[in-house]
């Protein structure tokens, strides 16, 4: 769980996104502009889009073998033909930091978007129904909010045999309960609107009135939630790789290949661990910047940061 | 304050037996039920039916969950087959030590955080605000085995300060040599005092907006007189929940770090468990882990109360979360 998660768990109830300040004109453009303005954000979100491009289109640029392991060829150092060196069993440092990227960042917007996913669904159900319901579905969230995730990571790990898809959904329910619990308290606010109760009164069906009038009115919410979610996943993915757990090679992703080259830290050879290690702290503190510009742009609580 | 204790106690009792039915389920999610994590992953379809017979789980999921919480609650967290004990015992000799590792780790964050956000606060969007801001958003974005093993690269290889390995052998062997605790405590306040010291900022923040600020200056209060009589005391209430919400974090980090110093605690031994499958001591350390969590929350909500009446007021509902 993220700092943002965690001081995020505590505002769940009562923090006062929804009811903010309504912009006059266009929220979109004026959101879009305060983003813009905000330059840390911004700068956050060109490390994500390079860090992107560098792992999906680079190896269309830069060829490299990271199926074939060439014993050979281990552990060169940086010089001509391998920028950053072989690592222990001779793939390109480079090339592999591209294909351990793309591993990263896809196990990392896919268990956050299913951690938003699910999340969303039950908070806002949960909080639309309040009452009885809410109480018991909120319980269920403190109760496996209460057990630490890696504890829950290494079970979940060790019982299903790690994959980029399996690496996604395991991560993903152990992500979902923040974003409940907030979702849960817009949705709380939400329903006592005036627009919420007048569709109710029309005969509205209560799973298009969570939809369409409790999920759009929470999206800045959702959307800020969802970056920090990124950015705890990435962390998340690289503690199991160091625990064993990760995704078995020729797979890799930065997490593991820094944790596997913290084993030759004796030998001095540093870009064993300096590329893999600096690009999750940048991708990581990429993500926190742009949830802080969200956030801000969208004028929500500043306790939750 | 009565009715505050009684209904916060009850939704933890709640929260308890629903952590108690997660890891129920958690040890039926397994291939072949907990017959297989008793006798292992080669056991064959007719020796778990047989075992599944003597045992009593061939009984309805219901009964078998009263059995097994009943179990529990006299102190029978199962047996370890890998390590020929029972869980209760191995826990026992793990626990305190992780306790007193996260412990430690948790108050030296709190008295590093706070100073440092307060100061933060008082210094906002200058440079030494945002100084500071980088320097533990870097820290809180660096994986934690990545700073311990930062920590043992230049303090104990390269300068011989500090041990490398944590104290083994008993509780008491602690105490022996503090030095050897050094880098694992150092570790995990490394990576907590972030997310304390970004929330203190913001906590002080919000209260030097306050009117009674703005009155306490204008009737000649010094900056340095409002901000520890007034600010602090308002601002560090809600820092005691934070304590308790972030239990599950430092417990995480406590595991890496655990793992990276070999300090036998709770983190260490679900490791080795992992390693081994021994699910009986997984699912004894979920448990207990997650139940020492909801009992650690309750208590900082309870102090919380204590300091803040404003929140024994709002019993109803939880605002006071």
């Amino acid at each position: 769980m993220s700092l943002e998660n965690m001081t995020a768990a505590l505002g769940g109830a009562d923090h006062p996104g929804a009811d903010g300040p309504v912009p006059a004109e266009a929220p979109g453009r004026v959101r879009l502009r305060a983003f813009a303005d905000n330059r840390l954000a911004v700068a956050g979100l060109a490390v994500v889009i390079a860090l992107t491009l560098f792992a999906f289109i680079g190896p269309l640029l830069y060829h490299t073998d990271q199926v074939h392991t060439r014993l050979a060829a281990e552990t060169l150092r940086p010089g001509p033909g391998h920028p950053l060196g072989t690592d222990n069993v001779g793939y390109d440092q480079l090339g592999r930091l591209m294909v351990g990227g793309q591993t990263t960042l896809e196990v990392a917007f896919g268990a956050a978007a299913v951690a938003v996913l699910l999340g969303v669904v039950w908070g806002a159900t949960a909080g639309y129904l309040g009452g009885f319901a809410d109480g018991l579905m909120m319980r269920v969230v403190d109760a496996l909010l209460a057990i630490p995730a890696l504890f829950l990571l290494i079970f979940l790990a060790t019982v299903f045999k790690p994959s980029v898809l399996m690496l996604i959904i395991v991560v993903g329910v152990t992500a979902w309960l923040v974003p409940a619990r907030l979702v849960r308290g817009e949705a709380l606010s939400l329903r006592n609107r005036e627009y919420v109760q007048a569709a109710r009164t029309m005969g509205v069906r209560p799973p298009t009135i969570i939809f369409r009038h409790i999920v759009t009115n929470s999206i800045g919410t959702i959307l800020v939630n969802a970056t920090f979610q990124v950015a705890d996943a990435i962390l998340l993915v690289a503690a199991l790789s160091f625990l064993g757990l990760g995704i078995s090679p020729p797979a890799t992703n930065w997490g593991a290949m820094l944790s596997d080259g913290l084993n030759y830290t004796y030998s001095g050879y540093w870009w064993l661990t300096y590329p893999p290690g600096i690009a999750i702290v940048l991708t990581v503190v990429a993500f926190n910047l742009i949830g802080d510009g969200l956030r801000d742009a969208f004028g929500l609580d500043t306790r939750r940061g | 304050m009565i009715r505050f204790l009684v209904r916060r106690c009850s939704q933890a009792l709640v929260v308890l037996l629903l952590v108690s039915i997660i890891i129920f389920i958690l040890l039926h999610l397994l291939p072949g039920g907990p017959a297989r994590a008793i006798l292992g992953t080669h056991a064959t379809p007719t020796t778990i039916a047989a075992f599944n017979r003597e045992n009593g789980l061939d009984s309805p999921l219901p009964v078998q969950y009263w059995h097994w919480l009943t179990g529990v609650l006299s102190g029978n967290l199962g047996f370890s087959y890998v390590l020929n004990q029972p869980v209760s015992s191995v826990l026992a000799q793990r626990l305190p030590k992780t306790a007193f590792l996260a412990g430690i780790s948790v108050l030296l964050a709190v008295l590093i955080a706070v100073p440092v956000g307060l100061y933060q606060a008082v210094r906002r969007a200058r440079l030494d605000d945002y100084v500071v801001t980088t320097v533990t958003f870097v820290l809180y974005s660096t994986p934690a085995f990545w700073v311990a093993l930062l920590l043992i690269d230049v303090l104990a290889v390269r300068l011989h300060l500090f041990p490398a390995e944590a104290p083994q052998g008993a509780f008491s062997a602690l105490f022996g040599d503090p030095s050897a605790l050094v880098l694992p405590v150092a570790t995990i306040t490394l990576v907590t005092i972030a997310a304390y010291s970004r929330y203190v900022r913001s906590s002080v923040l919000d209260e030097l907006a306050q009117d009674y600020v703005r009155m306490a200056r204008s009737k000649g209060a010094g900056l340095r007189v409002v901000l520890l009589r007034h600010v602090l005391r308002n601002a560090l209430s809600p820092v005691v929940t934070l304590l308790g919400v972030s239990l599950p974090f430092i417990l995480s980090g406590t595991l890496i770090t655990e793992q990276v110093f070999n300090y036998p605690g709770v983190g260490l031994l679900i490791f080795n468990a992992a390693e081994q499958q021994d699910y009986p001591v997984m699912l004894g350390v979920v448990l207990v882990v997650g139940a020492a969590t909801v009992v650690g929350s309750l208590l900082a909500d309870i102090v919380y109360a204590i300091l803040d009446p404003r929140v024994r007021a709002s019993v109803n509902g939880e605002a006071g979360r």
